[in-house]
């Protein structure tokens, strides 16, 4: 436990830090309303006159779509810290370098609260009024009290996983020494396999199939399924252990990659 | 105007120097719109069509509203990124110039790396043109440029008004992108699958109604009335400028620098 001190000291701080931001947060709240009705009325419009039912209720869809903008912290993709990625680009890595602990765990630690602190300030706000709007805009509770500890798990999991794999955008700007082609890249398609486009069960099979095998959909559409009961107990339950491998393999692999990336570090400008 | 093609040319070069990340960015550019828009077929292949419109209508809407986007990214990308400029008081410097703070923020910022979202919606217009049967007549022709050149126009408009709202607020707000990705994003459909109080918003106050909706119901043939009314209706869009002009000037006289 005396290990991961320094990693909870640097998470509790940039809690504070990224709480500041309290203003910025309601403008972002605002937003995400607009966007979240937005999708319910595309998404309604289409549902009006489908022919057969659709695999995914309306009702599933809306309470997946306010879940989406109000924990859209934990999912996107192009979320960044620039100062990470000034660190890579201007040399002065080199401070990050000389300190006691370890640069994964450090930056990973750092990421997270960053997160955390966005989708603490946005998700209440956010959920409070989408469960006091009216019909049909109204998103509903889940079935059963285990139904959202099954959710919670999976959220946090879910956010784990996202911080795990956006170390891979920064992990790369080591290379490219440009962030903006990685976070496009990463980001185009983390947020399309999430199900951030169209939800996972709107997919043609062949498609599904596909992302069935990639992590993305893991951080996002899985726990938000998981809340509306559309995705049963038992599976439920599998996705988390799937969760779980798939964290420990990146995490482990961005380590490497980390490490990597670190023996051949040039330490850019003087 | 022979000043801003200079400033497009220095601006060029400059992107030019860094030609993979150039071409790589603009590869990027191209994958942005094609995931919405696969998003779309997928939709569309699951449902069959939305409040009557079918696929390639809707991608018909979804190809001229993204060019328009596109092209006014590349132009109007000087006002997306303003707030840096009064926030480090760079803002003074274009004040003691003896040419128009407008001219100067638009010239300010050029996206090339833009050209590979243009090229995506190109691709899908030309394939939704060629799968729509129109009858087509130099009227018509007439209405789909319109369509195209008042969409930059509004979203210009748009980017300008979020400038301006920098001169009071230094930080740039994250609220405005309601109106440039949300509006985007929203008039990607055709106006009328929305509720009644969102089409009016966005036909009387930002009037992308004339854009993507008046225009295309004429261009598929789903209207009567006067041909030279509905070609001329976009127009309207490009009057939405002119507030924004007049809002962008008050917005001059009131900058106050920051200093240092």
């Amino acid at each position: 436990m005396r290990m991961m001190k320094p990693y909870f000291s640097v998470l509790k701080l940039r809690l504070l830090h990224g709480m500041q931001y309290r203003s910025a947060a309601l403008a972002g709240v605002a937003t995400q309303f607009f966007w979240g009705f937005m999708y319910i009325m595309i998404f309604e419009a289409f549902y009006d006159q489908a022919l057969h039912n659709p695999p995914m209720s309306l009702k599933e869809l809306i309470t997946y779509l306010w879940l989406q903008q109000s924990f859209l912290a934990f999912i996107m993709l192009w979320f960044r810290d620039n100062e990470l990625f000034d660190l890579i680009t201007t040399g002065n890595i080199a401070y990050e370098l000389c300190r006691p602990c370890g640069i994964y765990g450090y930056w990973y630690a750092k990421l997270l609260a960053q997160r955390l602190a966005s989708a603490l300030l946005r998700c209440f706000p956010i959920l409070l009024v989408a469960f006091l709007l009216p019909q049909p805009y109204r998103m509903t509770l889940p079935p059963d009290a285990l139904t959202f500890l099954y959710f919670c798990a999976a959220l946090i999991l879910g956010l784990l996983l996202l911080t795990a794999i956006s170390m891979f955008i920064y992990i790369s700007v080591f290379v490219t020494l440009s962030p903006t082609g990685s976070l496009l890249v990463f980001g185009v398609f983390g947020e399309f396999f999430a199900g951030l486009v169209i939800p996972l069960p709107l997919m043609p099979p062949w498609l599904q199939e596909m992302t069935y095998l990639l992590p993305f959909r893991l951080t996002a559409d899985f726990p938000f399924r998981v809340y509306s009961g559309h995705i049963p107990h038992n599976e439920a339950l599998a996705g988390i252990v799937f969760q779980l491998l798939w964290l420990a393999a990146l995490v482990l692999l961005g380590r490497l990659a980390l490490t990597k990336a670190l023996t051949k570090v040039v330490v850019q400008g003087g | 105007m022979n000043l801003y093609f200079n400033y497009l040319l220095i601006l060029f070069k400059s992107q030019m120097q860094y030609r993979t990340s150039f071409w790589l960015l603009t590869a990027g550019q191209f994958l942005v719109p094609f995931s919405l828009f696969a998003g779309l077929y997928f939709l569309f292949e699951r449902f069959g069509q939305i409040r009557g419109w079918d696929f390639f209508e809707v991608a018909l809407c979804f190809a001229v509203i993204h060019m328009a986007f596109a092209v006014s990214e590349c132009f109007a990308r000087g006002f997306d990124t303003f707030s840096s400029l009064v926030r480090t008081g760079d803002f003074d410097r274009l004040l003691v110039r003896p040419r128009s703070t407008f001219l100067q923020v638009l010239g300010s910022k050029f996206e090339f790396t833009r050209f590979g979202r243009l090229f995506q919606s190109i691709i899908v217009l030309v394939w939704a043109l060629s799968s729509l049967s129109i009858e087509w007549s130099v009227i018509k022709v007439m209405t789909l440029f319109l369509m195209v050149v008042s969409g930059v126009f509004i979203f210009t408009g748009i980017f300008m008004l979020a400038a301006t709202l920098c001169f009071w607020t230094i930080q740039g707000l994250e609220v405005v992108n309601i109106f440039t990705d949300g509006g985007r994003e929203m008039a990607q459909y055709p106006l009328n699958i929305y509720q009644k109080w969102v089409t009016r918003f966005f036909t009387f106050v930002i009037p992308f109604g004339t854009v993507n909706y008046l225009p295309l119901m004429y261009l598929l043939g789903k209207s009567e009335g006067n041909e030279l009314l509905y070609m001329l209706t976009p127009a309207a869009g490009i009057v939405f400028i002119l507030p924004c002009l007049l809002v962008w000037n008050l917005g001059v006289r009131h900058y106050r620098s920051t200093g240092s």
